[in-house]
């Protein structure tokens, strides 16, 4: 993966945004690799921590992923009917290491989140292990940590972050 | 004379006709939150937190119960401590980070020194203070006036002349026993919480958590996915009672299709969680006969402990503590609770079956803060739509898990304490 430029990065990064702004979420699933994971630690947990042995606010593997995004297509999805709306910015991407078969991503994100005259702002930093598959950039874990001191005062994570 | 002081309830009965209305002024006036902080949040027994979260000498916490800021710590010599964190010289909150181990606690803003029982160690120029200063108590940091624990479940009292917490709890203590049983030594908290808040009041949490009858509507999706994890479920039908246990306190005791680590098995668990399972239960067996193991493993309890605890013990075991910040909004903290001993095997997916359904990440409950920040909305009519119906189950002589009993339980009691001066 070493001739994959930052750019090539960020615009991957910037489409995935687009997508979950634009609710195309089981076009976004796609982006996943069959082994993914995507994981919302607490924040009173290190950075690193396993799923296993803490208690995050997400944990998904692959399966429960596409679950997720099944669910939130629902008109039945109570917290996200209808739809809010949300603005996915994507920052300081940085390639932190490359081997041939991955690499290792950080990027910092502020994701507004509007609803019923509400809006909820959740910020922090991404970290992304990146694969490529078929020439495409594909991920194998998004770990979304949170800066703010636990989830106050958005009460929710219905939206993927 | 403001609207509270016109009222002198906030309940519309009629045991006949099976009436059961609550006044929706409840859920948004301000002088009824001031009378709860005085009357309710002031005198009762409250959560603190779990022994297990400070296992070593100087560990600590700081939390925030009913406003107030809390020092928890386990001091020198082992003992639990719940102290207020405020400096007793000019104010400022001594310990300043969520949690750690400390030698000794130390005031940045003038220096004082406080040992792990709050006792003043020292001060800069102590030449200039009264000869015997340090020996005075109003030197230390004060205690909470009263802290007891039950079975590591730690609780404070802002009243000093409250009833005890063992005559407090009375038969709550039973379901407590029930889910400590769970562990052949001890149960601990899981490393992480979870802290979030609702835009809603703060008693439509209490109603919410111990509320069986919304399952189906509002957690819809989550039934859908547990159909789709071909052997999420297993063929047990959802049913049980729902129980009053005076003071406020209630439970619901059911069955239900899902896997329970502590020990109902599901095809998804594979032979690997069979072995598990099956040893589980055996051990539960061992410890207390087939009858009580049965009841421990087999049966989900909601517990809700009078005003703002519950613990559910359902598909993981969670603990749960909400308060008012305003009329319509809330704060809630939520941690997971374990048998130390367990294996990697169950420890891992009472995780996963805890995230699969509860959290504001999961798959239920950002629906039930959905559904009651709408309440909330609901209630700007309230000059006008002025009553919430709770009568379900009025009646029976044993109401059903999916009943109302337990709300109105909840309701009879705050009623009480609320409207103690007026009545």
């Amino acid at each position: 993966m070493q001739n994959i430029t930052r750019a090539d990065v960020e615009d991957f990064l910037f489409a995935e945004a687009e997508l979950l702004d634009e609710w195309r979420l089981p076009e976004w699933l796609e982006l996943f690799t069959d082994d993914a994971i995507y994981y919302v630690p607490s924040t009173d947990v290190p950075a690193d921590s396993s799923p296993d042995k803490n208690l995050f606010y997400v944990a998904d593997d692959r399966f429960r992923l596409s679950e997720r995004v099944k669910r939130l297509m629902k008109r039945t999805a109570h917290a996200e009917f209808p739809h809010s709306r949300t603005r996915h910015l994507v920052s300081n991407v940085r390639i932190r290491s490359c081997s041939d078969s991955e690499m290792e991503v950080a990027a910092a994100f502020i994701t507004y989140r509007t609803k019923d005259g509400v809006t909820d702002t959740y910020f922090g930093s991404n970290r992304y292990r990146l694969v490529a598959e078929n020439g495409r950039l594909r991920i194998r874990e998004k770990r979304c940590l949170l800066d703010s001191e636990g989830l106050r005062t958005q009460g929710r994570v219905s939206i993927i972050l | 004379m403001n609207a509270f002081q016109r009222m002198n309830t906030a309940l519309m009965v009629d045991e006949t006709k099976q009436i059961f209305k609550v006044s929706r002024q409840a859920f948004v006036d301000p002088d009824i939150l001031e009378a709860e902080r005085t009357r309710i949040f002031d005198k009762c027994w409250l959560y603190l937190g779990h022994a297990s979260e400070l296992p070593k000498p100087g560990d600590f916490v700081t939390r925030q119960v009913a406003g107030r800021n809390i020092l928890f710590a386990r001091d020198a010599k082992g003992i639990l401590r719940a102290m207020f964190n405020t400096c007793p010289h000019r104010g400022a909150q001594v310990c300043r980070e969520k949690h750690g181990n400390a030698k000794s606690f130390q005031c940045f803003y003038h220096g004082w020194v406080f040992g792990l029982d709050g006792a003043l160690r020292s001060q800069p120029g102590e030449a200039s203070y009264a000869p015997d200063f340090k020996e005075r108590s109003t030197s230390n940091m004060q205690q909470v006036p009263r802290f007891e624990t039950y079975r590591d479940f730690c609780f404070v009292c802002f009243d000093r002349n409250a009833e005890t917490l063992d005559s407090y709890l009375g038969p709550v203590k039973e379901y407590l026993d029930i889910i400590g049983d769970q562990a052949a030594a001890s149960m601990t908290i899981v490393g992480g919480t979870q802290e979030y808040s609702m835009r809603a009041n703060w008693k439509l949490l209490t109603e919410n958590s111990i509320d069986g009858y919304h399952a189906l509507t509002t957690h819809a999706t989550y039934f859908d996915y547990l159909k789709a994890t071909n052997g999420g479920l297993v063929p047990v039908p959802l049913e049980g009672a729902a129980r009053d246990l005076g003071k406020g306190h209630a439970v619901l005791e059911y069955k239900a299709p899902w896997g329970r680590p502590v020990a109902q098995w599901i095809p998804m668990w594979g032979d690997e969680g069979k072995r598990e399972i099956d040893r589980l239960y055996q051990g539960l067996v061992t410890r207390f006969g087939e009858e009580r193991a049965k009841r421990i493993a087999l049966f989900n309890r909601n517990l809700f402990v009078f005003p703002n605890l519950v613990v559910n013990d359902i598909m993981a075991v969670t603990i749960r503590t909400y308060y008012p910040y305003a009329p319509d909004f809330m704060t809630v903290s939520a941690w997971a609770l374990a048998p130390k001993e367990e294996t990697d095997w169950a420890r891992k997916y009472r995780l996963f079956n805890f995230l699969e359904f509860l959290g504001p990440g999961g798959f239920a409950t950002p629906d039930d803060v959905e559904a009651l920040e709408q309440c909330q909305r609901g209630f700007r009519n309230s000059t006008e739509a002025q009553w919430n119906d709770i009568s379900k189950g009025m009646g029976k002589e044993t109401p059903a898990y999916d009943d109302e009993l337990q709300m109105r339980a909840f309701w009879s009691n705050w009623n009480k304490h609320v409207f103690a001066a007026s009545a």
